[in-house]
């Protein structure tokens, strides 16, 4: 069974209908890269499938060992954290949180697990470090090492490279990368970069009219990539909430 | 001086007042961290304002305890306030303000109308910037202070990583299982109880200071959220601790002499984060 099954889903927000029968699944170890434009309903799609919204129709169903609050979840950056007074390290085990239950501390051992994620992205020098600041990179590490916390199984990652400089979204798309080949950590990620989606990711879910889900090769060769690449999306001039 | 403040020690009454003070000025600086990090700097002055409504209300009603209408009053106001933050058509701050001065009109026009009192500003100015509730205060509401601020900071100890995770990031913490409503529903009530409380401190329109500027001062110092609660607890206990001392001594009001060493307070702290960033 496939870790994630969305069926005939009917995506919104306060009544109004955003995207209709959306039809796809995502095995463990998958990468899939979601596309569309603006307000095409990519957003409400992250939050429904983080059980932030309700589905409107339909069912999202999730399987393969895999339960609903465990998808680590790596945001876009809101307003409020760029200028939160917070530890590298606070922000990384907060990531803990839900396995902690009602336990008002952290074990000895989710602590460990903490700090092993920050080894892993290469952060662990950065630990007492004030989060606001770090650069748009090292803090999107920090982000991501937090979504690992609350994960071993799959991240969705909300444009993740937005804001970054062309190195540390290089640096950032290999992180993910690696992550998804060495540790068969599944990786779902909304984007605007359509050259980066296809050379990174296996499949493709693109959200517009048409809708098209289906491996990167089969995307390249239907042309609505063409399409989309021919009405570029415009960059928001702000991107933070 | 010291004789004078001894003299004034020997009356329970200044005890009380100092003992009260401190612990309203630690629980107020706790939420204020959150407050004002998560843009809610003024729901401090918008709930005073709905408790000195609901304070007018009690008052017509005649009833004898003005809490029991007060602090549900507020309450539910909270609640409302810091649901409509997201996602709603009127924004936060908006509803801050409409309730705000809504409710201080309303509380004021209500007290006209159905005035009982001969000295309505008077009872009016007391109830917006402090009163000398706070010297004659029973042994009673000292102990109820006491049971609140120690509930306040219990919670604070129990929920503090939870709380850290659903300012910072509400979504995040929901995705991962973490009920964020309920954390949010958790912080209104408390910062319904405080502001009630804090009430007969400073009065409502100087509650925001006790929030607030802790929180802001403490934020130019330090950059980890432990490090800014603890001394934000601690610069709004001294802050109290000497406002009260002050105000016996040169008899001035006790809440504008509070605010007024949290603004001392603050100045300070900003000048020396400018100096610390600098070298």
């Amino acid at each position: 069974m496939a870790q994630l099954i969305c069926k005939d889903v009917t995506l919104g927000y306060d009544g109004k209908p955003v995207v209709h029968g959306l039809n796809f699944s995502v095995e463990a170890g998958d990468y899939l890269c979601i596309l569309g434009e603006n307000g095409s309903g990519k957003s409400t799609l992250i939050k429904t499938l983080l059980h932030l919204h309700p589905v409107m129709t339909g069912s999202i169903q999730t399987g393969d060992g895999l339960t609903a609050n465990e998808i680590g979840y790596l945001p876009q950056q809101t307003l409020v954290q760029r200028d939160f007074p917070a530890s590298v390290t606070e922000i990384v085990r907060s990531g803990l949180l839900g396995r902690c239950g009602m336990r008002p501390f952290y074990s000895k051992r989710e602590k460990a697990l903490a700090d092993e994620n920050m080894r892993k992205l290469g952060i662990s020098h950065l630990s007492g470090r004030c989060y606001r600041e770090l650069s748009g990179g090292q803090q999107q590490r920090v982000l991501l090492a937090r979504a690992l916390c609350a994960t071993r199984k799959m991240l969705l990652l909300d444009e993740p490279v937005a804001g970054l400089d062309p190195n540390a979204t290089r640096e950032m798309y290999e992180l993910v990368a690696s992550l998804n080949r060495n540790d068969g950590i599944t990786i779902i990620m909304v984007s605007h970069d359509i050259p980066a989606a296809m050379q990174y990711a296996r499949h493709i879910l693109y959200i517009g009219t048409p809708l098209f889900w289906g491996s990167t090769e089969e995307f390249r060769s239907s042309g609505i990539a063409c399409h989309f690449q021919e009405n570029p999306v415009q960059k928001e001039a702000y991107p933070y909430d | 001086m010291i004789d004078t403040l001894a003299a004034y020690f020997a009356y329970p009454f200044v005890r009380y007042a100092l003992i009260v003070g401190v612990l309203i000025a630690l629980s107020s600086s706790l939420l204020g961290v959150t407050l004002v990090l998560k843009r809610f700097s003024f729901i401090g002055d918008g709930l005073s304002h709905v408790a000195f409504g609901a304070i007018a209300i009690a008052t017509i009603l005649d009833l004898g305890n003005n809490m029991a209408v007060v602090m549900p009053i507020t309450i539910l106001a909270a609640v409302w306030l810091l649901r409509t933050g997201q996602h709603t058509k009127i924004k936060g701050d908006a509803a801050v303000a409409m309730l705000s001065v809504g409710a201080l009109a309303m509380g004021y026009l209500l007290l006209n109308i159905f005035s009982k009192s001969t000295n309505i500003s008077g009872d009016v100015c007391s109830t917006l910037f402090g009163s000398t509730a706070i010297l004659t205060l029973t042994q009673l509401d000292v102990w109820l202070s006491i049971g609140i601020s120690i509930f306040v900071i219990l919670i604070f100890l129990l929920f503090y990583h939870k709380i850290f995770s659903v300012t910072f990031d509400e979504n995040f913490s929901q995705a991962t299982g973490l009920r964020a409503s309920r954390y949010n529903l958790l912080i209104a009530i408390i910062t319904a109880v405080v502001i009630v409380l804090a009430m007969n401190l400073v009065g409502s329109l100087l509650i925001s200071a006790l929030i607030i500027f802790p929180a802001l001062s403490a934020m130019r110092l330090f950059k980890s959220f432990r490090a800014v609660i603890l001394c934000s607890a601690v610069m709004s206990v001294i802050c109290a601790a000497a406002g009260i001392i002050v105000s016996i001594l040169a008899s001035t009001p006790v809440g504008s002499t509070i605010v007024a060493m949290d603004i001392g307070m603050f100045a300070l702290s900003y000048l020396a984060g400018q100096i610390m960033s600098k070298g």
